[in-house]
């Protein structure tokens, strides 16, 4: 028998979404996580890709290099963009064919859309937003099982969730959780063109426009160095303070809701429950106080260096490094010091 | 021309109750949720969904209902969408669908949808875009396949409703850009907050609603719901433990007004630059 591990390859413009890379690294993981039944019984795992899209052998090829035994590729000028019934019905066809035992994609805005709707058709179920995966054992179960762990409750809780007797297992993933997989130039995979045909009745919806959305180039969720923006900087000209710091680290400025409430930044810096979730390498919170939904969606970050007046503040809690102090001393001599650091380097 | 001709677009919001998170509490002995006492509210992508199904009824002289599956004191959050302009109610809730994941959610919905379609042909069916208890984001898609309609998520506008021609225009944003979709009424979509802004409540609204009852849709009727589907049994996905996040141990903290301002940010980049890859990313020496 071969277990499959799914993932799927999402694409947008033909260019690869690097979760996708991410979850066949975690795919491969977990393949290793039932090495010993696969030994006992003499089965096979294996880890592939699924991939929709036109004049996509770039990407393919690539899946391969970061470890996909095979890539199956749907090729049709028809689904050149993402939408959703005709991605959905080929996914679902794909799905009743291989019989795979896990599914995972990527908790992008396309990835969730699709796999919500991928899982109903195919009448199992889906576990959201997951930050971990492994393969368990459970009670009553003769394999391992998929154990899909996240939080809940605007982070609150931490549920671990299963999916007994229905396959495949899915799991939506948050993009940057997972590290990224060695690139391999030599990939011995393979690629299996998949003829599925487009038929009209898969077309209820076309784009008639794409726009440009510049607020959106700024990705605070992709972002190494975040320099966010709380209540505290009193107004929109503060933020203009941050980006010159956020400009001297090589990262974007985020902000708290009362800052978007407030009009002072767009929607799109926003970070925490109902904002993005970041995962940066350094996030600096000057400003913010640390409400709860502010921090489930940047206590991941690697480092966090909280600025505030308020000793109290709760953002002092989850905070790496805390300076007690006044942002409008602070930030501005972080920029002197970083500048004077750079500046010593080249001398 | 009579009046019920002039009453052309029929809007459905699905809207969840949930717990205001801001207030949740987890008990420390057993790690669960104390759910008792936490304040509900409306999930507030729904309360913006309701909010641009309004503007449209007013645009085209239409009218709006509201579904929601849960326990009896949802009730609040129905009279809530009333007061904003919705015109009719029906609360989903019996104790075999408790304990539903989103399949047997999406499952139930689509059932008492299709019987309002029924008596009433539906246009344009509205979601938030997730619900803040879960933040799944996976009804709306999968109430969309059910009933085999075009769904677009993440809705940030709504540009037209061309009833006669039958179709919509929606604004949709995707990580990278704005999208703008055609698709064919009937239509699905899940909102964002931008796509609309909440009214304020007028007071012939705000009082009728505060003695609206909304209809009770239970498993004995109007519709039947095949049990097997249904709540916890029905749910292809369980919890199988929960625990409270890690917690995180809080970094040792510098005041400026003892260490001073430079003091403080020396200490803070020659930590910073220690963290794994940033020193080489920031183009400077430990
Ligand atoms: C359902 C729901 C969802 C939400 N989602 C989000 C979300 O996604 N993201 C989010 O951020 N919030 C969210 N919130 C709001 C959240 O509860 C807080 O209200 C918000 O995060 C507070 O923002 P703040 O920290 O900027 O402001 P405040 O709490 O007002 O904090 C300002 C801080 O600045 C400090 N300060 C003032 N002046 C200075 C100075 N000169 N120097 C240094 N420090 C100074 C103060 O000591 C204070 O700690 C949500 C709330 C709800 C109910
Ligand atoms: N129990 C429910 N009753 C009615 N609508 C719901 C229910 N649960 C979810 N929804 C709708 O589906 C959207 C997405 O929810 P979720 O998939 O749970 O994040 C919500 O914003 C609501 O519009």
């Amino acid at each position: 028998m071969i277990r499959r591990f799914w993932v799927y390859i999402e694409q947008e413009d033909g260019k690869a979404h690097q979760v996708s890379w991410e979850l066949l690294g975690v795919a491969r993981k977990l393949t290793e996580e039932i090495k010993d039944e696969l030994e006992q019984s003499g089965d096979t795992a294996l880890v592939e890709g699924v991939l929709v899209g036109h004049q996509m052998e770039e990407v393919a090829k690539e899946a391969l290099q970061y470890g996909a035994d095979t890539v199956y590729y749907v090729d049709d000028p028809a689904v050149k963009h993402y939408l959703n019934k005709p991605y959905t019905s080929v996914l679902t066809q794909l799905v009743k064919k291989y019989e795979p035992e896990v599914f995972l994609i990527g908790a992008t805005t396309l990835g969730r859309d699709l796999a919500g709707a991928v899982a109903t058709g195919v009448g199992t179920g889906l576990t959201a937003d997951t930050t971990h995966l492994a393969m368990g054992e459970v009670k009553n179960s003769t394999s391992k099982l998929l154990l899909a762990t996240r939080p809940a409750f605007g982070g609150n809780v931490i549920a671990t969730i299963l999916c007994r007797n229905h396959r495949p297992q899915m799991a939506t993933v948050r993009p940057r959780v997972f590290s990224m997989p060695a690139r391999l130039p030599e990939a011995p995979g393979r690629i299996v063109r998949e003829e599925i045909a487009i038929t009209p009745d898969m077309i209820n919806a076309e784009i008639i426009e794409l726009i440009a959305n510049k607020a959106s180039a700024v990705k605070v969720e992709y972002a190494d160095v975040i320099v966010a923006g709380g209540r505290g900087l009193g107004g929109a000209k503060g933020f203009e303070l941050l980006q010159e710091l956020a400009d001297e680290l090589g990262g974007v400025v985020g902000a708290s809701r009362a800052c978007v409430d407030a009009h002072w930044i767009a929607y799109d810096h926003q970070v925490g429950q109902t904002g993005k979730t970041v995962r940066p390498k350094l996030y600096i919170a000057a400003g913010i106080s640390g409400a709860i939904q502010h921090k489930v969606g940047m206590q991941e970050s690697d480092f966090i260096l909280a600025i505030n007046r308020d000793p109290h503040a709760p953002i002092f809690d989850i905070a790496t490094m805390g300076i007690v102090g006044d942002l409008y001393e602070v930030i501005p001599a972080m920029i002197k010091e970083i500048r004077a650091r750079k500046e010593a380097q080249h001398v | 021309m009579a009046m019920e001709e002039l009453t052309v677009f029929h809007a459905l919001v699905s809207i969840k109750q949930v717990p205001d998170t801001t207030n949740i509490r987890i008990d420390p002995e057993t790690n669960n949720l104390i759910r008792q006492g936490i304040p509900t509210i409306l999930n507030p992508y729904d309360a913006h969904a309701v909010a641009a199904a309004v503007e449209w009824k007013r645009k085209l002289n239409g009218k709006v209902t509201i579904i929601t599956m849960g326990p009896a004191a949802a009730v609040t959050s129905l009279r809530e969408c009333i007061e904003m302009g919705a015109d009719r109610a029906i609360l989903i809730s019996d104790r075999a669908f408790a304990g539903a994941d989103t399949w047997a959610t999406s499952y139930v919905l689509t059932e008492v949808i299709k019987a309002v379609h029924e008596q009433d042909p539906i246009d344009l069916i509205f979601f938030g875009k997730q619900a803040i208890d879960g933040d799944t984001a996976q009804v709306g898609p999968g109430v969309a396949v059910r009933l085999d309609l075009p769904v677009v998520s993440y809705a940030v506008k709504i540009h037209d409703v061309n009833l006669e021609e039958k179709f919509v225009i929606i604004e949709r944003k995707t990580e990278n850009r704005n999208e703008v979709i055609k698709a064919k009424l009937p239509a699905a979509l899940t909102c964002e907050k931008e796509i609309a802004e909440i009214p304020y409540a007028s007071l012939p609204n705000l009082v009728y609603s505060l003695r609206y009852e909304p209809e009770v849709w239970t498993t004995e009727g109007p519709i039947t719901f095949e049990p097997s589907l249904l709540g916890l049994k029905g749910s292809p996905t369980t919890v199988f433990k929960t625990g409270t996040p890690e917690k995180h141990v809080a970094g040792e903290v510098f005041k400026t007004a003892e260490v001073g301002v430079a003091g403080a940010v020396k200490i803070a980049f020659d930590r910073i630059l220690e963290v794994e890859g940033v020193a080489s990313m920031l183009g400077v020496q430990k």
